[in-house]
């Protein structure tokens, strides 16, 4: 229903493809032994043009960090491992340097990403010259955001203009792929409503939108595919429809019980806790909480499969 | 909305009252503790005197000075006279005390401007080097300089310097304000700005280091945050992030310390004008006391509480100004 029709004429191309991402942090254990901090692995999923993908996983799941392994941002104890393609071309540092603030955007979560003693104005403006001064007063007003808004400090706005100054950086650039950190944490329905119109609208004027966020009831309004992320891995990847259908749309164990956990399916809790990607288990992730498990699971890890035009990572799924 | 002037004055008032409870206190206490001192102001005169006194004259003068009323009384006598701008005569120089705290603190003044000057600038740029550098060599290099700096005494600083710089290599002159022998009203600006050098350097390592290792940490947190992580997504290099983000955050509170580093700028001026023989308040405190010049000591304890507290309103007052987010209030 929010999705524009039209856009499912135009060839889809593929602007993102994240292939085998396994992320982790080194750190200094006893006695100066260095240990590895495994928070993502085996993530896969691919970002076309005009496209709203949620990555969708509980908080702890590593998906927060996956923004800044695509902008290249990492602290220098991370570890990357796996590829990702931009336009078809893979993602080196350097590259991703040239790509920050031209074709990535992000859109952060909070009011302490913005410098707090800086106006708000010359904040949006960035630091190209010379500053689109004239374009960002548009995209305020559009943004329905009062003309004084720009003289102000961060400290002055309240939640939903944050939001919204925020979203405006983003619309200042030209960026392709837009990545909305957790957008809708701390806000009313109606404004999380209005956030996530702003990042669908973007992505019916062309741009991409990765939207990482723990909300699968929003995110499935407005994403055309979500990919769900359990322990650092991706174990399925749907489309919207395929939730509005219910639980036979989808595919792995784990999103059914997120399904199951809405409040209007039911809201059974997802019991047990979610383990870290990197707890050494060789068979699959999931296994130690599903139900459907045999043998075959506590072996080896299931590989990501096409199942009915989505993905999983489950050997049993059907 | 701006802060209006109302808000300031009412700071300003605020401010003022607790200033003046403090000095009276800073003049009541050591009042008290002179006259619980063993110096006999009497005595003193006449030593000055240079002349014999008979012990009648001694008791007349005993009389007249009211050494034998009781000291609330006394206290009150003297205040009476402070507040009226009368601070009594120097009994080692022979002239009002208003006098020389006036001519020597012109002197003080420029000197601990100066090294405010300079460790203020200097401390600055090089806390921005280190948190730039923030553990790695240049960092590690300049680090252990400031803590070396930090832990050595201002007197032997200044001694070194001395050393070096006036007895073996002669580029400055070993002490005083200006050129021996020549009339004060000759001197030229020039000469004063020579012989202002080598004391004001030595007063600027004193709190050089603490600004410069406070601005290197606050710099590494500025460059750590959310608002700086968000720049480097939007495409801003390590360059402009310093320039736009970084100095930006940590001028405030580097200014803050740097103004209500008085207190300590004062003390430390005591040592350098003493190991440099400058002619300012601190070699005249150091005068007084040594030659229980009673008048002059409290005459210099007052004007310094003075002087302090201003700089510590003026401190205040600017942080007010300048900081929008006490400025502005939120809407
Ligand atoms: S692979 Fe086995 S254990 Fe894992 S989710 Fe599928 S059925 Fe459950």
């Amino acid at each position: 229903m929010w999705i524009d029709e039209n856009k499912m004429k135009c060839k889809q191309q593929k602007l993102l493809e994240i292939h085998n991402l396994s992320l982790s942090f080194q750190r200094y254990g006893t006695w100066l032994r260095q240990e590895s901090l495994e928070v993502i692995s085996n993530l896969d999923f691919t970002v076309d043009k005009g496209e709203v993908v949620a990555v969708v996983g509980a908080s702890g799941s590593g998906k927060s960090l996956l923004a800044a392994a695509i902008l290249g941002i990492l602290p220098p104890n991370a570890i990357v491992q796996g590829e990702i393609y931009y336009q078809g071309t893979r993602l080196t540092a350097r590259l991703q340097e040239q790509l920050r603030g031209r074709d990535f955007a992000l859109v952060p979560q909070s009011t302490t990403y913005l410098d707090p003693l800086m106006r708000v104005g010359q904040q949006a403006d960035g630091h190209r010259k010379p500053r689109p001064t004239e374009r960002r007063k548009k995209i305020f007003e559009k943004l329905s955001l009062p003309e004084k808004t720009g003289k102000l400090y961060p400290f002055q706005l309240s939640g939903g203009m944050t939001r919204r100054v925020l979203v405006a950086t983003a619309m200042l650039t030209e960026a392709q792929l837009i990545i909305a950190d957790e957008p809708t944490p701390g806000m009313g329905v109606e404004q999380a409503l209005e956030a996530l119109q702003m990042f669908r609208q973007m992505a019916n004027e062309g741009k991409s939108v990765i939207l990482i966020t723990h909300d699968i009831d929003l995110a499935v309004l407005f994403a055309d595919k979500v990919a769900v992320i359990y322990g650092g891995n991706t174990v399925e990847i749907a489309s919207s429809r395929d939730f509005e259908r219910g639980e036979e749309g989808l595919r792995h164990p784990y999103t059914k019980a997120l399904w199951r956990a809405l409040p209007q399916n039911g809201f059974e809790p997802v019991w047990g806790t979610q383990p870290y990607a990197g707890s050494c288990m060789k068979g699959c992730i999931f296994a130690p909480r599903c139900s459907m498990r045999t043998w075959e699971c506590e072996e080896k890890m299931p590989p990501i499969r096409e199942l009915r035009e989505g993905e999983v990572r489950c050997y049993h799924a059907t | 909305m701006k802060m209006t002037g109302r808000k300031l004055i009412d700071i300003f008032i605020r401010n003022s009252i607790k200033m003046l409870s403090l000095l009276l206190a800073v003049s009541f206490l050591s009042f008290l503790l002179v006259s619980l001192s063993p110096i006999d102001p009497v005595g003193q005169y006449i030593l000055g005197l240079q002349t014999a006194v008979s012990p009648e004259q001694r008791a007349e003068i005993e009389e007249y000075w009211g050494v034998n009323e009781p000291p609330v009384e006394r206290y009150f006598h003297w205040l009476t006279e402070v507040l009226q701008g009368e601070l009594g005569e120097s009994v080692i120089y022979r002239r009002p005390v208003a006098e020389i705290i006036g001519e020597r603190f012109i002197n003080s003044l420029a000197l601990m401007l100066c090294a405010w000057l300079i460790s203020g600038i200097f401390g600055f740029i090089l806390g921005i080097v280190m948190g730039r550098y923030y553990d790695r060599w240049p960092d590690k290099i300049l680090k252990k300089i400031c803590y070396i700096l930090s832990s050595m005494p201002t007197f032997w600083i200044g001694l070194l310097l001395l050393l070096i710089f006036g007895v073996w290599l002669k580029w400055f002159p070993i002490g005083f304000s200006s050129p021996i022998g020549v009339l004060s009203r000759d001197v030229s600006l020039g000469e004063k700005i020579y012989h202002l050098i080598l004391p004001a350097f030595t007063l600027s390592l004193m709190s050089f280091s603490g600004i410069a290792l406070h601005t290197r940490e606050k710099l590494w947190d500025v460059m750590n945050s959310d608002y700086v992580l968000f720049a480097r997504t939007r495409g801003e290099d390590e360059w402009t992030i310093l320039k736009r983000h970084g100095i930006r955050n940590v001028i405030l509170p580097a200014l803050t310390l740097q103004f209500s580093s008085f207190a300590e700028l004062f003390g430390g001026s005591v040592i350098a004008e003493n190991v440099f023989s400058y002619p300012g308040l601190g070699s005249a405190v150091s005068a007084a006391g040594l030659q229980s010049d009673l008048s002059l000591l409290l005459g210099i304890t007052l004007f310094s509480a003075l002087f302090v507290c201003t700089g510590n309103m003026i401190a205040n007052l600017l942080y007010r100004i300048v900081d929008p987010g006490i400025r502005e209030v939120k809407e």
